[in-house]
């Protein structure tokens, strides 16, 4: 849509009699307008990257980093990888342990977003009803996530509401453990922090659908679940793709939640780097970051070969 | 009404419910702790009901940088809303027409959204380190005083930093800037064009009051995106900390409801910005609508 809209004005400059002076500024005018957005992508995000690549290839020692190249900090990220099978090394460990909290993640976010998200655009008849409650699942998004997260432990904790709770109701007769600074608080925080992306592109996603389409599939006999796996599902898979994308690089490079709701016990790639930058090992800790980006693509390749993103726009 | 809609209903109504509980639990759950006692702790019950942790906030106990990060936060926010729009703003004209490299920039924004935060950190984190030996270099190498006397780093809040928290904001205002365009009615401008308007007079005059309050949305993204920012700011920051990242470190060592109190604080600013802006974009919309009536009654 963009694209052709795009296309559209494209065409316009030369068919409006602006004059000679307009029309040759007009034509270079894309270039300068667009040039602050190059400068910061280029300085701020492109450059990086090519850094970090560079570096990876660089040696270091207890004080600084030094101009190299040498394969050594990939050999030291997969040491005995290979060889020590079929015992698993740190990094293999590491990624297994971040996969799995990126699929639980992925799974629960998708499931409730797509819940809420059909709740909210095909429940809803009021379109001001339906603002409101999109509304309602955005705002706990305006503040901290930081705060969001311990704003868990005085309900998981070993003296919290919940062992109170629980405890109280005679389920459980000591205060439980594995609720707080746990795989299960972890994939909680995360859960809570993210569903909200699975939801605003899938209910933008679902509002496109054309409402006829649904009542056709009734007429033509199909139950509520065969509209919802053969009509529903697939007219807002590119939103249920954009979700998906954002929440599983959002997972994958995350060390902040897992640090702080895994009680900094629980090991993730991006944890890992962010421990050897504060250990200043910059060369290792990149070299783990262009193995993290080289996965993080694989995925968002696989995901991308299924949709349109820019059609969504 | 077809058959069975109203279970489905009431199934997703009751999951609707339960997922906002869950959303807003947590957080109500701490508004409260915050007002606990003197002499309660991180969990309930409640020991008394006092102000004392948000006085103990002020007065600066245990968490004494709290206040210059707070500031940085704002600072850098309004800073970064400011860029997030104009840039945003610019770029959204461009992309109106064709130029070359107009698919790689588009994807690229795209790939700053979505790639891992920590490798965009660590990535500006070692961009600003080489940029900064080099810097030293040269005044070693050509005895430059100045540098050898004066040059510490680059790296900073407002330099690397900002960098860092705009390739979060600038995706975001792009993509809006996308949306706004693609309902844009070209027309309006071929009028001004056609009245003998210069670009900048279309641009000032025509374009800028139509899409105003988009911009406030985007302005509102971009400040709240760079106040709450943590992972792309971690490395890329230098020895000052911005608000979150202070939190972040506050979380291990504060163990009063005091933490809960700067929660309660934090919180609280971001929704009366929000709100705020929320206001000025319904005033705005109110004064235009009647304005725009006054101009109907004027034709007729």
């Amino acid at each position: 849509m963009a694209a052709s809209t795009a296309t559209a004005t494209a065409t316009l400059p030369a068919t409006a009699p602006a004059g000679a002076p307009p029309s040759v500024r007009s034509r270079w005018a894309p270039y300068w307008q667009a040039a602050p957005l190059t400068a910061v992508f280029l300085v701020f995000f492109i450059l990086p990257l090519l850094a970090t690549f560079i570096v990876s290839f660089w040696n270091y020692t207890e004080y600084s980093i030094e101009p190299d190249f040498k394969i050594q900090n990939y050999i030291d990220v997969f040491d005995k990888c290979v060889s020590g099978l079929p015992d698993l090394c740190t990094t293999f460990k590491t990624y297994i342990s971040t996969l799995k909290f990126c699929l639980i993640v992925w799974l629960s976010t998708l499931v409730l977003g797509f819940t809420v998200s059909y709740y909210i655009a095909f429940e809803i008849r009021r379109p001001t009803t339906r603002l409101i409650l999109a509304l309602v699942c955005t705002i706990p998004f305006w503040t901290s996530n930081v705060i969001r997260m311990i704003s868990w432990i005085p309900l998981l904790g070993r003296n919290g509401l919940i062992n109170q709770m629980l405890i109280g109701l005679g389920i459980v007769r000591d205060p439980q453990d594995w609720l707080l600074y746990s795989d299960f608080s972890v994939i909680l925080a995360f859960v809570h922090l993210n569903t909200v992306f699975m939801i605003v592109p899938i209910v933008n996603s679902m509002s496109r659908i054309d409402r006829s389409l649904i009542e056709a599939a009734y007429d033509v006999g199909a139950t509520g679940w065969q509209t919802l796996t053969n009509v529903v599902i697939p007219l807002c898979k590119t939103g249920i793709a954009i979700g998906s994308i954002f929440v599983i690089t959002v997972v994958m490079g995350d060390f902040i939640t897992i640090g702080l709701m895994g009680g900094q016990q629980i090991a993730s790639i991006g944890k890992t780097i962010n421990v050897e930058i504060s250990y200043l090992q910059f060369p290792i800790a990149a070299a783990n970051a262009i193995i993290l980006l080289a996965v993080v693509m694989m995925i968002i390749a696989a995901m991308v070969r299924f949709v349109d993103i820019r059609k969504e726009l | 009404m077809r058959e069975g809609r109203s279970l489905t209903f009431v199934v997703l109504t009751a999951i609707f419910a339960l997922y906002v509980l869950f959303l807003y639990g947590p957080t109500i759950t701490i508004l409260i702790l915050s007002f606990q006692g003197p002499d309660g702790g991180l969990t309930f019950p409640m020991n008394g009901v006092s102000l004392h942790w948000f006085s103990n906030l002020f007065q600066g106990i245990g968490v004494a940088y709290v206040g210059d990060a707070f500031l940085r936060s704002l600072e850098l926010g309004l800073l970064v809303a400011f860029l997030t729009v104009v840039i945003s703003v610019m770029a959204g004209l461009a992309f109106r027409r064709r130029f070359r490299g107009a698919n790689i920039l588009f994807y690229t924004a795209i790939a700053s959204l979505i790639l891992p935060s920590i490798i965009v950190s660590l990535g500006i984190a070692l961009e600003f380190r080489i940029v900064d030996d080099a810097i030293k270099a040269l005044g070693d190498n050509y005895g430059i005083e100045w540098i050898q006397d004066n040059f510490q780093t680059l790296v900073g809040v407002f330099t690397s930093g900002l960098g860092a928290h705009l390739t979060w904001t600038l995706p975001f205002g792009l993509l809006i800037m996308f949306a706004v365009f693609n309902r844009f009615n070209p027309s309006y401008e071929e009028a001004a064009r056609d009245l003998g308007a210069t670009p900048w007079q279309t641009f000032r005059h025509v374009v800028l009051p139509i899409i105003a309050p988009s911009l406030v949305g985007v302005a509102l993204f971009g400040f709240t995106l760079s106040w709450d920012e943590i992972a792309r700011t971690s490395q890329a920051i230098g020895a000052e900390n911005t608000l979150p990242l202070q939190l972040e470190g506050m979380t291990t060592t504060v163990t009063t409801p005091v933490i809960y109190a700067l929660g309660t604080v934090t919180t609280a600013i971001s929704m009366a910005v929000i709100l705020g802006a929320i206001a000025i974009l319904i005033l705005v919309q109110r004064h235009r609508a009647r304005r725009g009536s006054d101009a109907g009654k004027g034709l007729v």
